[in-house]
């Protein structure tokens, strides 16, 4: 088991900003992500799409905001733990312990709930019938490509993850891609490359249409797809690969006893607990009166937030309000000379 | 004021006035109508504010940009006359307006 001074579950901008506020503060941290990377919505949901509102910044994206928050909390060496979910919550006298769904447990005074909307996880395809042959047949992600060579592949989806990994699965196995539209949305050029393909006959492409079943005996066996002007068609496929994007899933936090407003967590906004005390809640899924959830409302959050959690972690020391440009403690812990 | 009609797959509805200047989303979530979760708020980044539009209306309405079509594909059982709510803007010329919600939005 892991101990430190805060648990941090998200790695959204909101997170990423509270390992600043805590390690300036002297407290040391841990953060987990569900995703494969930092980030959180802006990594995910807009990595190309500029912000127009982080105030200094007049214009950045997603991805770029993301990039300079990990720079800026780079001297603390916070470990981040990714494609970890945390799973359970539980209180041990002063402090909580934290448990992901790979087993890792973590220990702290102070737990901060950086969570957005929840944590991501695949779209899945709506019929029933496909839940059986999860891991099996039917795929959201592609963990290791060997498991797709030689094999009739039916790939959903529009984007950039449908077009890529069309191209380089049709190396070795027969793919049909499929999307509700016309239009596809990926990037141009593999877009071409794919249409280069249909032409050679590797890849057959079929829109605009959806899956209306699954046809199986022991295996799948072959899907039924259902073009826009009624006209139905059955494809031989034994693996069927969804890339229908990322929703957001409340998850496990619903149960562990915090006070819900539907999906967010009500805290006090003087220093941003819940009603546990030693959770906290910040950025977009903490609610209280007149809450935005813009960025910016999220880094004076966890600012606030810090200040209690110091009080826990460190409750024989006298917390003093120190600014970075004075502060030579400050300075040290940021690696200044 | 402007009356907007909100069906739930089952074909409950629920009429209602919305102010000028809402979206049709923040109707919805301001008068507790069921089957719209708007998870991102608005932004147009996460589709679970999903709604279908009377055939009549949806070619009536302004068009969709292409990055609120983009992010219909990431809807629960997008169809031809797929919207998000959070993007209809709510003015006279709507009254009457009729949206159906889709059996869920994730």
């Amino acid at each position: 088991m892991k101990k430190t001074d805060a648990i941090i579950i998200g790695a959204g901008p909101v997170g990423l900003f509270a390992v600043h506020q805590l390690g300036i503060k002297g407290l040391s941290a841990v953060v987990i992500d569900n995703l494969d990377k930092a980030g959180g919505q802006c990594i995910e949901l807009y990595p190309d799409k500029p912000i127009y509102d982080i105030p200094a910044v007049p214009e950045c994206t997603g991805e770029e905001l993301t990039k300079r928050l990990l720079e800026q909390i780079k001297p603390f060496g916070t470990e981040l733990f990714l494609n970890e979910r945390v799973d359970e919550v539980n209180k041990e006298k002063e402090n909580w312990i934290v448990k992901t769904n790979s087993n890792k447990e973590f220990m702290a005074p102070n737990i901060i709930i950086a969570g957005g909307v929840g944590s991501f996880e695949p779209r899945k395809i709506s019929l029933k019938e496909s839940e059986k042959f999860e891991g099996k047949s039917v795929f959201y992600a592609v963990k290791n490509k060997d498991n797709f060579k030689n094999k009739n592949i039916a790939i959903f989806g529009g984007g950039d993850s449908a077009l890529d990994w069309a191209l380089e699965l049709s190396k070795f196995s027969k793919i049909t891609l499929i999307h509700r539209r016309n239009e596809f949305r990926g990037a141009q050029h593999t877009l071409s490359e794919i249409r280069k393909l249909e032409k050679e006959g590797k890849v057959s492409i079929k829109t605009p249409c959806q899956i209306v079943s699954l046809e199986s005996e022991k295996e799948l066996k072959s899907i039924t797809i259902k073009y826009d002007d009624g006209k139905t068609e059955k494809i031989p496929t034994d693996v069927i690969l969804g890339f229908f994007g990322l929703i957001m899933k409340l998850g496990p936090i619903a149960e562990w006893g915090l006070n819900m407003d539907k999906k967010t967590i009500a805290v006090n906004p003087e220093n941003f607990e819940t009603n546990k005390k030693g959770i906290f809640a910040a950025g977009d899924i903490c609610s209280y009166p007149g809450k935005l959830k813009l960025i910016l409302s999220g880094f004076h959050e966890v600012a606030l937030a810090s200040v209690e959690c110091f009080k826990r972690a460190r409750p024989n020391e006298k917390y003093r309000f120190e600014f970075t440009t004075s502060s030579k403690t400050i300075q040290d812990r940021l690696g200044k000379k | 004021m402007t009356k907007i009609t909100y069906k739930d797959y089952q074909g409950n509805s629920k009429t209602i006035d919305v102010d000028n200047g809402l979206s049709i989303m923040e109707g919805a979530i301001q008068n507790e109508i069921p089957g719209i979760d708007a998870d991102c708020g608005g932004a147009m980044a996460c589709a679970t504010c999903h709604v279908y539009v009377e055939e009549n209306w949806f070619n009536k309405l302004p068009k969709a940009e292409a990055s609120e079509i983009d992010m219909i594909d990431m809807a629960y059982e997008p169809k031809k006359n797929s919207r998000l709510s959070c993007q209809i803007i709510v003015s006279n010329e709507l009254d009457g307006l009729e949206i159906t919600t889709p059996e869920k939005q994730s």
